[in-house]
């Protein structure tokens, strides 16, 4: 994989005219139109606009848990497009943690089985298990209740949460949809604080679906979407003052500024 | 491993549905065990005693008997060749003369089989001994009765009742016999419409010295000893193995069984709604942390099999909490028995008035893994909406 981005020159993700569309009664739905985006290494990446603009179908197709109708869109080295499910199961696992809007815990795990979880997947011994749960929750300051079941955590701790087991086997990508959607401005600030903490520490990248204003001060790209199509792509947040944050020039997307 | 783990995990989390569909399995096992006890100690219970009274280790019949056709006995009756001789004076074998007699008690007509044995007999159970007083006495003869027929006939022992009988020539003689005791025995077909007497007496009576009807052997003959005389060398004579002999009684417990599995098969098929019920409702209800362990990378195949891993388990609950809970009942019900009503006498089992069930690990083996495979099939039917289940869809909690 380190050889996969050092010859792609740290590109992570690649989309060339992606293309979704639903069908809905006798039409469709066009969720996605001719979206042509590169994501780097490290980035610290959001993609924003109103409900409906297509952000987390974007989303989904770069995490490998939808295809496009048309386009190719390549990740981590792999033609999303083309992956049989168990590949694209395999690229997930391995590489890719997820973090959603409402959370998405087990309910019937404790936060330390639901930590856990991707680490099973992947086999790792117990004790390498252990040491990472326990690493991955204290990141996120919830060493403490690793006992706790989900009902017992409030949303800022849920999300939390999840971020912990988004991380915990050190993926190369976390994409968020929304995370801050069901938190209050105080746990909003947390949360991406604590992403944006992860993203300086461990370089892992991170891209956000968003239209959350207190999200997109921190980010450091923006990318914005509507009726499926992308109007901007641009350095943002405090960093995008000079050169933006991520080693580029701003406005990979092709068309777009 | 990693699904044993995960699957322990959904089953402990869901609590006390898992808990309701282990009971009901549980129920359904136990039920199932308890009812194929019965049987199978109805079989063993029927078999025993009628070998012990009636069978011994089996019989050869002279080559015209048949015991459902009361005609042949006039025919039915002939000295021991020299090969059933020898087993007879070796004390292998008891030889036993039957013939057709009419009897009257208290002034009624009643058609009897008049059947001798040796009194010093020691292949069956019945107490023929009881034949050994006034075996010699011409002028009473002894019988032994049953007591249904007894109890039918309204005689008891010591009381007097005329017999009449046609001998080999077809003269009708009758004399007065006397109940030396009446036997109380599960086996009917030594009991209703019989009346046994001793052996030479009723040769005696017969004008049939020396013959028999058939010869009871006295223990079944080991498989590597010696082998028993044929046909051939028996003038006739057919062999009847225990396993002959018992095929009527395999036969009823067999019909029994097939009555008794539609019960099962309800018995299962409750407990499997509830299992199926709990699947499909985990796949409608479980949707998105369905989604959510595709997201996390796991694959379908994994998915649908932890899902079947955790009906299976809960078969394999439910096996376990009957056996605890069950064995202690099961055992103390194998110890006290089914006490039978005095109807149950007359269904034609021979079993007495408690039946006590038999438990056989093989069954039990049986049942368990037949109850394993039902549960997993019946967790996996549901699964199949999750092979087409996108993981977007399964996030959405959208049907497939």
């Amino acid at each position: 994989m380190e050889e996969l981005e050092r010859g792609m020159d740290g590109i992570l993700i690649e989309t060339r005219g992606l293309t979704k569309r639903y069908p809905m009664g006798e039409g469709e739905i066009v969720a996605l139109q001719d979206v042509s985006l590169t994501f780097r290494k490290g980035e610290f990446s959001g993609i924003v606009g109103p409900s409906g603009s297509g952000k987390t179908t974007l989303l989904n197709i770069m995490g490998s848990l939808d295809t496009p109708t048309e386009g190719t869109a390549r990740v981590l080295g792999h033609q999303v497009e083309s992956l049989p499910h168990g590949d694209a199961a395999e690229l997930r696992s391995r590489h890719i943690g997820f973090i959603f809007q409402t959370f998405c815990l087990l309910q019937f795990y404790t936060v330390f089985e639901n930590v856990e979880f991707p680490l099973l997947l992947l086999g790792m011994p117990a004790r390498e298990r252990r040491k990472a749960v326990i690493e991955a929750l204290e990141r996120v300051g919830l060493a403490d209740r690793a006992g706790s079941k989900p009902h017992q955590l409030s949303g800022g701790q849920s999300q939390r949460v999840a971020i912990s087991r988004a991380i915990v086997k050190d993926p190369k990508l976390v994409l968020a949809d929304e995370p801050t959607a069901n938190l209050d401005a105080e746990n909003s600030h947390n949360i991406i604080q604590t992403m944006e903490r992860l993203n300086r520490d461990l370089g892992t990248t991170f891209i956000f679906s968003t239209h959350d204003d207190k999200v997109i001060r921190y980010l450091r790209r923006t990318i914005r979407l509507e009726d499926g199509r992308v109007v901007g792509d641009a350095a943002s947040g405090p960093a995008a003052d000079g050169a933006d944050a991520f080693g580029g020039p701003a406005g990979d997307a092709e068309g777009t500024p | 491993m990693t699904l044993l783990r995960l699957a322990l995990r959904n089953l402990v989390g869901a609590g006390l549905r898992t808990a309701l569909n282990v009971l009901v399995l549980a129920l359904a096992f136990l039920a199932i065990v308890a009812s194929l006890g019965l049987l199978e100690g109805m079989n063993q219970q029927t078999s025993r005693a009628m070998l012990e009274v009636e069978y011994g280790g089996g019989q050869y019949w002279h080559p015209v008997y048949d015991p459902y056709d009361p005609l042949t006995l006039e025919e039915a009756h002939g000295p021991l060749p020299a090969s059933l001789q020898a087993l007879v004076g070796g004390g292998e074998a008891e030889p036993i003369l039957i013939i057709q007699g009419t009897m009257y008690p208290e002034g009624r007509l009643r058609p009897v089989l008049l059947k001798g044995i040796d009194p010093e007999q020691t292949a069956l159970t019945l107490p023929a001994h009881v034949l050994a007083e006034g075996a010699d006495d011409p002028e009473e003869i002894p019988i032994l009765l049953g007591s249904r027929m007894a109890e039918s006939t309204g005689l008891g022992p010591g009381d007097f009742v005329t017999l009449q009988w046609r001998d080999v020539n077809g003269t009708i003689d009758a004399r007065d016999a006397r109940v030396a005791e009446v036997m109380s025995t599960p086996v009917q077909s030594v009991d209703m419409n019989q009346a046994w007497l001793p052996l030479s007496r009723l040769q005696e009576m017969a004008g049939m010295p020396g013959e028999a009807t058939l010869l009871v052997l006295a223990r079944e003959p080991a498989r590597s000893g010696p082998s028993l005389p044929s046909v051939a060398t028996s003038d006739g004579w057919v062999l009847q193995t225990t396993n002959d002999l018992l095929a009527d009684v395999r036969n009823l417990v067999r019909a029994k069984r097939v009555g008794a599995s539609i019960v099962y098969a309800l018995l299962v098929f409750l407990a499997m709604i509830a299992i199926f019920d709990t699947q499909v409702l985990a796949i409608f209800h479980r949707k998105r942390e369905i989604g959510t362990i595709m997201a996390l990378g796991m694959t379908r195949p994994r998915i649908v099999a932890l899902f079947v891993l955790e009906g299976v388990l809960q078969g394999v609950m439910a096996i376990a909490v009957g056996i605890l809970l069950g064995a202690p009942l099961l055992w103390r019900f194998s110890q006290v028995g089914w006490r039978l009503s005095e109807k149950a006498d007359s269904y034609g089992y021979a079993l007495g008035d408690t039946l006590y069930p038999v438990y056989d690990p093989g069954v039990l083996l049986q049942t368990g893994i037949l109850l394993l495979l039902v549960t997993a099939l019946v967790s996996w039917l549901p699964t199949r909406k999750i092979s087409s289940l996108t993981p977007t869809e399964a996030l959405r909690g959208r049907a497939a």
